[in-house]
């Protein structure tokens, strides 16, 4: 049953046993990354030296019999939106070309503490704005099962170097769905934990009050390893938890017995004929494992995207107010006679990307005197609304599942003109993160063309563990996290 | 509120709240686009809501506070270092002149 291990764990227990150093692993990681790198463009750094003395220190620790971490010698990619110290960090913004941050989010000293190797940085949409990575200033990620793909998005680059097998795990961020949906258009797990479970210190922030970093693996239960080590009360973060942890031993249950899965029938209407097919398939799987199925009723769920686009927009405006050309990133070149404020305004308009600049647009209308009430203040309580519709159903059942996405990957190009037709590509996994619930995306089948589909499944605050167990049952009982890329054996 | 659509002069009014110099082709561009998204958007208005607190926050970590103690801060060369024009020897940010 080895195989069927996370990679996380393999490569892991294989330091911890002696069966292989964390350099020999650290340079297979780097030298699939190299290999790939030319196909999907899934890094904007590769921070090799580093990953090998980190991975250094972890053989030296084993050698003089010390205690290793729970990550000891396993490589991870962290998104560019999330700060390393030394190490550039663009959030794939021309705006912040050059900027090496001073100081290490938290998610990356608790990676360290774990004895993670961090091997690099990765593409992203441009301050995670974007479903797709291609709204990055260095250019679109691929999805590793069809180049001709996009990876999903806005974490593309994570989710992309992870189903290619070059690294088991990597982080995300998540404000509408930014790991969930690329980890279903690349077949892997994607985490996007409780709001306030993980530190957002040193995440350059979008949208302050939706967004979490979480893991990609390639199981539920390696997902589950990776948040227990970057979860906890940071008191850089007030907005930061202590709950129950460890969240991992809830993957040793491999059944459903005794819990109830709702399903939002009239929601889910209208996907994709093969998403139809795999999302039913897995509900089978769930209910053969012991659990009941039943249908329930999300009111206002249907109004998810636009409150979501309202209330992202909004905070984005004012959390991209920072980006003014004094203290970091790129500045406009001046003519003497230049004033501070076109100083602002060329260094904000050159810097900044389209769909950026449209989000900062839009937050700042809809901010604006005389647009406040119709808008921002009426998508609050539409967001509450929802809170509510969601700790009704969450009283009678114990998860929610959808499709994680209405289809399976999309073509790189094909959705770049339509902005709005982008947004509705969230339409499952928006609102998780307006009412802060923590929510799975687990790989559930193919489509006829071979690329991967997702299945969603969302829980009650802080109960990530029952996402985790049901993820490990199924996953137990399933191949489809087991399929990897051609490109990854490349 | 209004249902009249965002013309060029309101692009450049929301343009100057958030301090972006658009050019001619982004105010076009952004302004059909907007106006799109806005008109979908537009649709939570019809919720009934009435008596519905607004929510801002999910209030998840029930929102700790410090101890109001000083403590350490970033360097004030490390903080200068990523500056696109700096005088780290005096210890300022370097702009454009402000006054006369």
């Amino acid at each position: 049953m080895n195989e069927r291990r996370g990679h996380v764990e393999v490569a892991r227990d294989a330091v911890a046993r002696g069966e292989r150093t964390a350099e020999s692993i650290t340079r297979a990681a780097l030298d699939a990354i190299a290999r790939q790198e030319p196909s999907l463009a899934a890094f904007t750094a590769v921070s090799a030296e580093q990953a090998l003395t980190q991975a250094a220190a972890v053989d030296a620790a084993r050698a003089r019999g010390a205690a290793l971490g729970p990550l000891a010698g396993v490589p991870v990619a962290v998104k560019d939106n999330i700060c390393t110290k030394g190490v550039p960090t663009t959030a794939g913004s021309k705006i912040l070309a050059g900027f090496v941050p001073p100081y290490n989010a938290t998610v990356i000293e608790r990676l360290a503490a774990a004895g993670a190797v961090i091997v690099g940085k990765t593409n992203c949409d441009e301050f995670a704005m974007g479903s797709s990575t291609e709204n990055s200033a260095f250019g679109p990620t691929a999805n590793p099962w069809s180049l001709a793909h996009a990876p999903g998005g806005s974490s593309g680059g994570s989710a992309a170097t992870v189903a290619a097998r070059a690294v088991p795990a990597s982080l995300g961020s998540d404000t509408g769905g930014s790991i969930r949906q690329p980890a279903a258009f690349c077949g892997i797990v994607g985490l996007k934990p409780t709001y306030g479970r993980v530190s957002r210190y040193g995440l350059l922030a979008y949208a302050s009050s939706l967004d979490q970093i979480g893991p990609f693996t390639t199981t539920a239960e390696d997902a589950a390893i990776v948040l227990d080590v970057i979860a906890g009360r940071d008191p850089h973060d007030a907005t930061s938890a202590d709950q129950p942890a460890p969240v991992v031993d809830a993957a040793t249950t491999r059944d459903m017995q005794g819990l109830r899965i709702g399903v939002p029938r009239a929601f889910i209407e209208g996907v994709d004929a093969a998403v139809e097919r795999a999302f039913a398939a897995a509900l089978d799987a769930w209910r053969a494992l012991g659990a009941t199925i039943v249908d329930i009723a999300l009111p206002n769920v249907s109004l998810a995207i636009p409150v979501y686009y309202l209330i992202a927009t909004a905070e984005a405006s004012s959390n991209l107010a920072r980006y003014d050309g004094v203290r970091y990133g790129y500045r406009a070149t001046l003519s003497p006679q230049d004033t501070l404020r076109t100083m602002y305004e060329r260094s904000r308009d050159e810097g900044f990307g389209a769909e950026v600049k449209r989000r900062i647009m839009l937050g700042t209308y809809v901010l604006s005197a005389g647009y406040y009430d119709a808008y921002y203040l009426k998508a609050q309580q539409v967001r509450a609304a929802l809170r509510d519709s969601y700790a009704a159903a969450l009283a009678t059942v114990d998860l929610i599942a959808t499709p994680t996405t209405p289809t399976p990957a999309f073509r790189l190009g094909e959705k770049v003109a339509d902005p709005l037709q982008m947004y509705l590509a969230d339409i499952f996994t928006v609102s998780a993160n307006l009412v802060g619930l923590p929510a799975i995306s687990l790989p559930c089948g193919m489509s006829p063309d071979r690329l991967p589909i997702g299945c969603q499944l969302t829980a009650r605050m802080w109960d990530e563990a029952t996402l985790v167990r049901a993820g490990a049952a199924y996953q137990a009982a399933s191949d489809w996290h087991l399929m990897t890329p051609a490109l990854a054996g490349a | 509120m209004t249902e009249t659509p965002l013309d060029a002069a309101e692009i450049h009014r929301i343009a100057a709240l958030a301090h972006l110099a658009l050019t001619d082709d982004e105010v076009q561009l952004f302004g059909r686009q907007l106006n799109d998204i806005i008109e979908y958007v537009r649709q939570v208005q019809a919720a009934p809501t009435e008596g519905v607190a607004p929510m801002s926050h999910v209030g998840g970590g029930d929102a700790h506070e410090r101890a109001d103690v000083a403590r350490p801060t970033l360097d004030k060369r490390a903080a200068l270092d990523n500056a696109p024009d700096a005088a780290p020897e005096a210890g300022f940010f370097k702009v454009p002149r402000v006054i006369g």
